[in-house]
């Protein structure tokens, strides 16, 4: 890089946006083409959009790169874009106030980046940038100068398993496609993400889209496959965007499309949305959505390898699982696999969410412990508070506590422990967050994202739902809690998809776990942790009470009274426990049970 | 032909028969509701999950093949749990109204809650709740008795090929659902009535008419068309209250919305029972004799003097076969003429 250019990269992904890094890239782009700037660093200096580089919860994020020196600024806002341009751009000078701290560095320097190697450095919206960084190379020397089997082989050397959740070994899915004979085989990208607060594939392909593609070229090239899609969510909108220009450029370029970089292999790639069924992440719902039927899984075997799409052999990988794939390829298998553990190689991605001080994107070496990850990465819990338990793996995964936390994060150890990697949601919760409502909030989640195709989901679910809502109304009944453990082990047992057959872990995890805190709902309607509304009772300790009256004019239901600089009392029987009165109080007077 | 075991007894049946229709076969009894003959497995009432060696857990009889070698166990403490608790799930989601149900009797949610013996329920919880609004004149759809099994959707598309009904919705709120959830305005041949295996589907005549006690069931030919379905008139008191159709028939149990629901002419009081002869302008009962001597002397008298060809006659697609061929041979033999004709040319 020439030692004077200037380069002012802008977070662009979801979160960039939403905290308006459109409008902060235009003001760097206006501020430095006015007058007297112009003339001096215009030229050298190019404003970029790029996509999202995880910590969500500084956007927007913007790097300013000097020759080899680059600054990062968090929180940026469009007005502080002329004195970032005046005192930096112009005089050399950066804005150390503005600057990332700490955390933004201790929250990369941890990380050890595969997948997310480039989202954040280049434009997504340009193929050259994804070029500029060996982009393509791999596809190149892949379908110019290697026979199938020797890309299984290195897919199989590097330990690559599925991403999307259950781990399956890519290797052998392509091995297995690869042998089939068929007119035409399928390669289907599974861009249908949709645990609550996941948001790792949808990241991916909006910072790195070409990567996807290029991982499929292989993929399709190893199973001798001529047509390709892409499942996405018609909820990513940027990412669809994002994703076709990807595909058109592709195609200009003769990366897709018919013989391509001048071979007689042909391979093209559909986009097909997704109508916001969850279900449809299970491979045999998304292959019925494609074939234009109702989004309902059918029973396996026949595994789509052998049968799939329109009944042909079809492999179906994740979108992380694919981006990994022209990684593997550059660098070798040996390097993939120095990452990670015996059984589980590479790194992973998740999306830490939940109650932690730098919610955001982080991509971890496999195995590496969750405590770590919890905070080194993410800085710990918001606000000095306990943690309490982390959960993995969405709506089919478990809570894992305070005392696993030492847990590594891989397949097979996340299982032992009741929990499962999953696609890579991990929301942390704690001491402010109650598990019987942490299962609720779960089973909400998938009885009403259940097909309501097979019996034990469509109505087990249902009842689970039914009973943790009655515990967190405080009409628990003794024996509530063998009947959620009876039906959840019968659930998953019983079960069609894999929807059903995780949807109880929540609960059984939290039972597990936390089993004290379903016994005080139950036994002495009490909610621990303050949460179950139904539960709490309001009171003014009169020892801090000053008789400020805050409490009074906060209450909707009129239930306070007291009059000035006197004890303040709440009634009971007109209290609608909505918490104002908590809220309002600022001698901590007003105690919540 | 795979050689598998079968609760120890070995069975040989073809490659590609699932281990549900090998089971049977073998006359090992295996639960099902979702499961029909004619359709392609669903695996949707989980009902007949079995245990097979070297599969993680067990798996839907109905929707696994056979192979060679392969160790099924239709029965454990843990499968009649699993089935158990299947069927409670069910139960817990329906009308339980079988004293006022239609079904009653020949009801197979009926039948296993009896062999599996629920009366208390662990499940117990919100029930869906549906307004009944569908119009049709035909069929009732009582959807809160429903199970979703996909029976009716399956046979309407399957065999049928009418499509007139779908999934909709989903989870808990799925249900059956017509295009926009109109009233139902199909065929009306009433597959899905024949395959329902509860009282979510029933026919609109036969409402109160008679469930199974005092009901004789009588194989006959449906008189409508030529194609001569066999079918089945249950009839209570003399007077034909519901039409079914067995399924080794040579219509497969298949019937049309004439065969199925169009009986009532039957007991009808406007059918003619005696011939009628006009006189003066006015239709007098007469016997069959007198009748028939009336017709046969205009005959002879009008080929006497005009010649057989200016007589002609026309039979009824109602006939059977043999009465029409006897017609025809009547009209050529007996009168001499060819003009002989059928109402269905018209």
């Amino acid at each position: 890089m020439d030692k004077h250019n200037i380069t002012v990269k802008v977070c662009m992904g979801t979160g960039g946006i939403a905290a308006g890094g459109a409008e902060v890239l235009d003001a760097f782009v206006k501020e430095v083409s006015s007058s007297g700037i112009a003339a001096e660093v215009g030229k050298r200096c190019s404003s970029e959009k790029v996509g999202c580089r995880g910590l969500c919860a500084k956007d927007v994020l913007v790097d300013v790169i000097i020759g080899d020196q680059k600054v990062t600024y968090e929180h940026v806002k469009t007005d502080m874009v002329p004195r970032i341009v005046q005192e930096h751009i112009v005089g050399n000078a950066p804005v150390t106030e503005w600057a990332a701290g700490e955390d933004y560095h201790n929250f990369h320097n941890r990380q050890q980046k595969v997948v997310l190697s480039d989202c954040g450095n280049i434009d997504p919206e340009d193929i050259n940038a994804y070029i500029a960084v060996k982009g393509y190379v791999a596809a190149r020397k892949v379908v110019t100068s290697m026979s199938p089997s020797e890309v299984v082989g290195i897919i199989k050397a590097s330990g690559l398993r599925g991403r999307g959740g259950a781990g399956f070994p890519t290797a052998t899915k392509w091995e297995i496609a690869g042998k089939q004979e068929a007119a035409r085989k399928y390669l289907i990208c599974n861009a249908d993400e949709g645990d609550p607060g996941a948001f790792m594939d949808r990241s991916v392909i909006e910072g790195n889209p070409h990567a996807v593609i290029e991982g499929m070229i292989i993929g399709a090239y190893a199973i001798g496959s001529d047509k390709g899609y892409v499942y996405i969510r018609a909820e990513y909108p940027l990412a669809v965007e994002r994703l076709k220009k990807a595909l058109e450029d592709a195609r200009s370029q003769n990366l897709l499309g018919k013989g391509i970089m001048g071979t007689s292999f042909d391979f093209d790639i559909l986009i097909k949305l997704g109508a916001g069924a969850f279900v449809c992440g299970e491979e045999t719902a998304l292959i019925a959505s494609i074939e234009g039927q109702r989004g309902m899984p059918r029973a396996k075997p026949p595994f789509p390898v052998y049968q799939g799409l329109w009944g042909k052999p079809t492999v179906i990988n994740n979108v992380e699982t694919l981006a990994n794939v022209p990684y593997i390829m550059r660098n070798g298998p040996e390097w993939f696999a120095s990452f990670g553990t015996e059984k589980s190689k590479g790194t992973k991605v998740f999306a830490i969410t939940g109650k932690i001080k730098n919610s955001g994107l982080i991509e971890v070496p496999m195995g590496i412990p969750l405590r770590e990850i919890i905070y080194d990465i993410g800085g710990g819990i918001e606000g000095g508070r306990q943690f309490k338990a982390v959960q993995t793996g969405g709506p089919s995964g478990g809570c894992i506590p305070a005392d696993l936390l030492d847990t590594p994060v891989d397949f097979e150890s996340l299982a032992k422990v009741g929990s499962i990697v999953g696609s890579g949601g991990m929301v942390v919760l704690d001491e402010t967050d109650c598990m019987v409502n942490i299962a609720k909030f779960f089973l909400e989640f998938t009885r009403s994202e259940s097909c309501g195709k097979c019996v034990p989901c469509r109505i087990g679910t249902k009842r689970l739902l039914e009973i943790l809502e009655r515990i967190t109304r405080g009409e628990g009944k003794p024996g509530d809690i063998p009947l959620l453990e009876e039906m959840s082990v019968d659930i998953k047992l019983a079960s069609l998809c894999g929807l059903g057959q995780t949807a109880p872990n929540p609960v059984l995890s939290t039972i597990k776990y936390f089993r004290h805190e379903y016994e005080a709902h139950i036994n002495e309607k009490r909610c621990p942790a303050g949460v179950c509304r139904d539960l709490l009772t309001y009171s003014v300790l009169p020892e801090a009470c000053k008789g400020c009256g805050a409490c009074l004019r906060a209450c909707p239901a009129g239930a306070v009274t007291g009059e000035k600089k006197k004890l303040h009392s709440i009634d009971a029987s007109l209290c609608v426990k909505c918490g104002a009165c908590f809220d309002a109080c600022k001698f901590k007077a007003v105690k919540k049970e | 032909m795979a050689t598998l075991k079968i609760n120890s007894i070995d069975v040989v049946v073809p490659e590609g028969t699932t281990v549900l229709e090998a089971a049977r076969k073998s006359g090992i009894y295996i639960p099902a509701l979702c499961q029909h003959p004619k359709l392609t497995p669903f695996g949707g009432c989980r009902l007949c999950l079995v245990e097979i060696k070297g599969m993680p857990r067990p798996v839907t009889s109905c929707t696994t093949p056979v192979s060679e070698g392969m160790e099924v166990v239709t029965t454990s403490p843990t499968i009649e749990r699993l089935r158990k608790t299947v069927l409670e799930l069910i139960l817990s989601d329906h009308p339980n109204d079988c004293m006022v149900c239609e079904q009653a009797g020949a009801c197979t949610l009926q039948e296993l809650a009896y062999e599996y013996g629920i009366r208390e329920n662990r499940f117990e919880g919100e029930r869906r709740q549906y307004a009944k609004k569908d119009g049709n004149p035909f069929i009732e759809r009582d959807l809160e008795k429903c199970i979703m099994c996909g029976r009716c959707v399956k046979i309407c598309d399957e065999v049928q090929g009418v499509e007139a009904i779908e999934f909709g919705y989903r989870g808990f709120d799925a249900k059956i659902c017509t295009s926009f959830e109109e009233d139902l305005s199909c065929e009306f041949c009433g597959q899905c009535v024949a395959v329902c295996p509860t009282g979510a589907l029933t026919g609109k005549l036969w409402s109160k008419k008679g469930r199974q006690m005092g009901v004789r069931e009588v194989d006959s030919t449906c008189p409508y068309c030529g194609t001569g379905c066999s079918l089945t008139y249950h009839v209570k008191d003399n007077e034909i209250v519901r039409v079914t159709s067995k399924d080794d028939t040579i219509n497969e149990g298949l019937l049309c919305v004439k065969g199925r629901f169009a009986y009532k002419y039957v007991n009808s009081p406007d059918r003619l029972r005696k011939p009628l002869i006009k006189k003066d302008g006015v239709f007098v009962e007469a016997s069959w004799d007198d009748a028939l001597d009336l017709i046969a002397d205009r005959i002879k008298g009008i080929k006497a003097e005009h010649g057989p060809d200016v007589i002609a006659g026309l039979s009824s697609a109602r006939c059977t076969n043999e009465e029409n061929y006897a017609f025809q041979k009547f009209m050529r033999a007996a009168v001499g003429t060819n003009n002989v004709d059928h109402c269905a040319r018209l």
